[in-house]
């Protein structure tokens, strides 16, 4: 995460002839439907105020009909806005000219649509080398480029086939080798993979997730699919009828939506794949960090409690029972804590999805440690926690 | 009231006044600038013989070899090309070979001209509404008055010849490769041009790398309009003095000479055939991409 590289400003777009004139009646708080009749204008995005940071994968979540499409090509000025500004790298990009814009889309950001915008009578390989072909690159030097993105998305052998003769799949992966292509930072989304069935969709989402490790692109990412949202989304916004009605990361608009709106989407959502350990985890109660075992059951029985966890300088250790410290302490209670003395308790990685852990969770009645790569205690999870918020959506 | 029961017009001394204050217009025009326009047409006139010349001179097995080359090189059919072989060699058999060479020579240039200000007429009026607004009822105006209406002003202008002929021609044919163009490229799918402007495509990539591409299917099914209607108006033109196949046929419908009629007849059914299923087949070949594996 850095700066912002996108910022949006109080950006309004009015489709119709007269967009600007009536602008006025969509500040004055006037519906969409109440617009539409009087001006027979369109409200396309109202409002809206965006910051998107380098590096992270920006999702847009919306139904259709919400502007997410429309709110997209505004980033790259494929629609202009009725008011409003667009800055991109701290340059606000309304003032370009048209040939300014053109060296912006070239350079700066690539583009990938839902129906993948392939040229028909391009091979695979000229349409990847598509963007590099408008910079005006050579064509040995761009072929070569082209080759290799390819394979980078698994498509060799491909180079001389027309996209008419690949599949649904194939031809994004085609689409998405173009965009990489061209070197922009920014990579715009539209619905990318939405045309796609769930199996190639899901694979291609992974696909993205593991590039974006390496590439470390800033991607604006539009989307229906909440679950896509939720699985590949750094931060979401929610956007209805023109207007953004919530921006947060995915746990929080999974556990925090902010109307009744943003509820209805997240009602079907599968909690248990979206959530990882650390959204749902409490902090750790009950924490010894004394050497001896009688000095560990002293506390315990102070603080009266009957399961805790043992942390040192070196980080987490092991789960302690005050049962089993007690039966210990009769054979030596001055010795230190050490392996043979834990709980053969389970820990479970804070950025675990909670489906993997619901087994060992609901296998045991005290609480899991939640430990972290470099071995400190970050958390508890209990079966209660879990079963808590799984259960919240039924619930209401 | 006579104008309510007997359509006001004008007087015949009024009308005639009209038509021949418009009729003395134009010829002092012509008078003034004929001469002018004539030595413009000049180059062509000049290409258009030495073209004839060239396809009359050569051998005639020369010149079946090298259309049925051509045939195969857009076709890549060896039944078309044969068949082109036969059908020429057939129409020479025939005592026609002369003739069918001057249509063929004419059709070509007429063609080509077509084309040649046809397809950016098209560019122009795909791009632009306002244009489309102005040049349609030209077309329209060209495809329905009648071909002799405007073999006149054109003859009064440059005498009878083959420069007339062509433009007469040319009027006649041109439509429909100008209105398939403006349609071809209004049609390309909106999503590959917005794809091609996301990656900031300069316009004139666009037209020449996107446009024109997608829509040659279109533009060759209107030069394969255009060419037919030539080849249609060839009979006329040689109501002016075009030499070539209409000349015998126009011989035979005042003389009613039925089989030269036919036999001539038949000889422009070839050329057109032979045009047709060329430029058709190179239309296909080269949409071969648009097919799935």
């Amino acid at each position: 995460m850095g700066s912002p590289v996108i910022e949006i400003q109080s950006l309004y777009k009015l489709f119709g002839e007269h967009a600007k004139q009536h602008l006025a009646r969509v500040k004055a708080g006037d519906s969409k439907e109440e617009i539409l009749s009087a001006t027979g204008h369109t409200l396309g995005l109202k409002d809206i105020n965006l910051s998107i940071n380098a590096g992270e994968i920006f999702v847009i979540m919306g139904l259709s009909g919400s502007g997410k499409s429309t709110l997209i090509r505004h980033f790259n000025r494929l629609i202009d806005p009725t008011e409003g500004k667009v800055v991109v790298e701290g340059q606000d990009i309304m003032t370009l000219n048209a040939r300014q814009l053109r060296s912006f889309r070239q350079r700066k950001m690539s583009m990938v649509f839902q129906r993948f915008g392939l040229l028909p009578h391009y091979t695979v390989l000229d349409n990847v080398a598509f963007g590099l072909e408008a910079q005006s690159q050579s064509k040995q030097q761009r072929l070569a480029s082209a080759r290799q993105w390819l394979e980078t998305v698994g498509l060799s052998g491909y180079e001389d086939q027309y996209p008419a003769q690949l599949s649904g799949g194939q031809q994004q992966r085609v689409g998405l080798a173009r965009a990489l292509c061209t070197d922009a930072e920014i990579l715009l989304m539209d619905e990318a993979f939405s045309a796609l069935d769930p199996l190639i969709r899901s694979e291609m989402q992974d696909q993205l997730i593991e590039l974006q490790g390496q590439l470390k692109k800033t991607i604006v990412f539009i989307t229906h699919d909440l679950d896509e949202a939720l699985r590949i989304g750094d931060r979401i916004a929610i956007l209805r009828d023109g207007e953004l009605v919530q921006v947060g990361a995915p746990a929080d608009i999974l556990l925090h939506p902010a109307d009744d709106y943003v509820e209805k989407f997240v009602r079907d959502v599968n909690r248990a794949r979206a959530l990882t350990v650390n959204t749902v985890m409490q902090p750790a109660q009950h924490r010894i960090s004394v050497n001896t075992i009688n000095e560990a059951l002293a506390q315990m029985r102070t603080r009266q409690v009957d399961y805790a966890f043992y942390v040192n300088e070196q980080g987490y250790q092991g789960a302690l029972s005050q049962q089993r410290l007690a039966t210990l302490a009769q054979h030596d209670g001055s010795a230190e804590l050490a392996n043979d003395h834990y709980e053969e308790a389970v820990i479970v990685s804070p950025d675990a999805v909670l489906e993997e852990v619901i087994p060992q969770t609901l296998e045991q009645s005290m609480p899991l440690a939640v430990v972290d790569d470099e071995g400190q205690l970050t958390g508890q999870l209990s079966r209660d926690d879990v079963v808590q918020v799984l259960s919240r959506s039924a619930v209401k | 009231m006579s104008w309510w029961t007997e359509f006001p017009q004008l007087s015949r001394v009024e009308l005639m006044q009209l038509r021949k204050t418009l009729d003395d217009a134009y010829l002092e025009f012509s008078r003034e600038h004929g001469g002018a326009i004539e030595a413009f047409f000049d180059p062509l006139l000049t290409f258009l013989v030495w073209f004839e010349k060239l396809l009359i001179a050569a051998p005639w097995w020369l010149v079946i070899a090298a259309l049925m080359a051509i045939t195969h090189m857009a076709a890549r059919s060896l039944k078309l090309t044969l068949g082109v072989g036969i059908a020429l060699f057939g129409v020479g058999f025939l005592g026609m070979w002369e003739d069918t060479m001057s249509t063929l020579s004419i059709i070509t240039v007429c063609t080509l001209l077509a084309i040649l200000m046809g397809v950016p007429t098209g560019i122009l009026m795909a791009r632009s509404d306002r244009a489309q607004k102005v040049i349609t009822p030209v077309l329209d105006v060209m495809q329905t008055m009648p071909a002799f209406v405007y073999l006149i002003p054109v003859v009064m202008l440059l005498g009878i010849g083959k420069i007339p002929g062509v433009i007469a021609v040319v009027i006649y044919a041109i439509p429909p490769v100008i209105r398939l163009t403006s349609l071809g490229i209004r049609l390309v799918d909106k999503d590959v041009l917005e794809a091609a402007d996301a990656y900031g495509v300069r316009p004139w990539q666009r037209l020449i790398k996107i446009q024109l591409p997608l829509a040659l299917p279109n533009i060759m099914a209107g030069i394969n309009q255009t060419i037919m209607m030539a080849l249609a108006m060839v009979v006329i033109a040689s109501m002016i003095g075009v030499s070539g196949l209409g000349q015998p046929v126009l011989k035979s419908i005042t003389n009613q000479y039925f089989t030269l009629g036919l036999l001539n007849g038949g000889a422009i059914v070839v050329l057109a055939i032979i045009f047709d299923r060329v430029s058709q087949a190179y239309a296909r070949r080269s949409q071969r991409y648009m097919k799935g594996a």
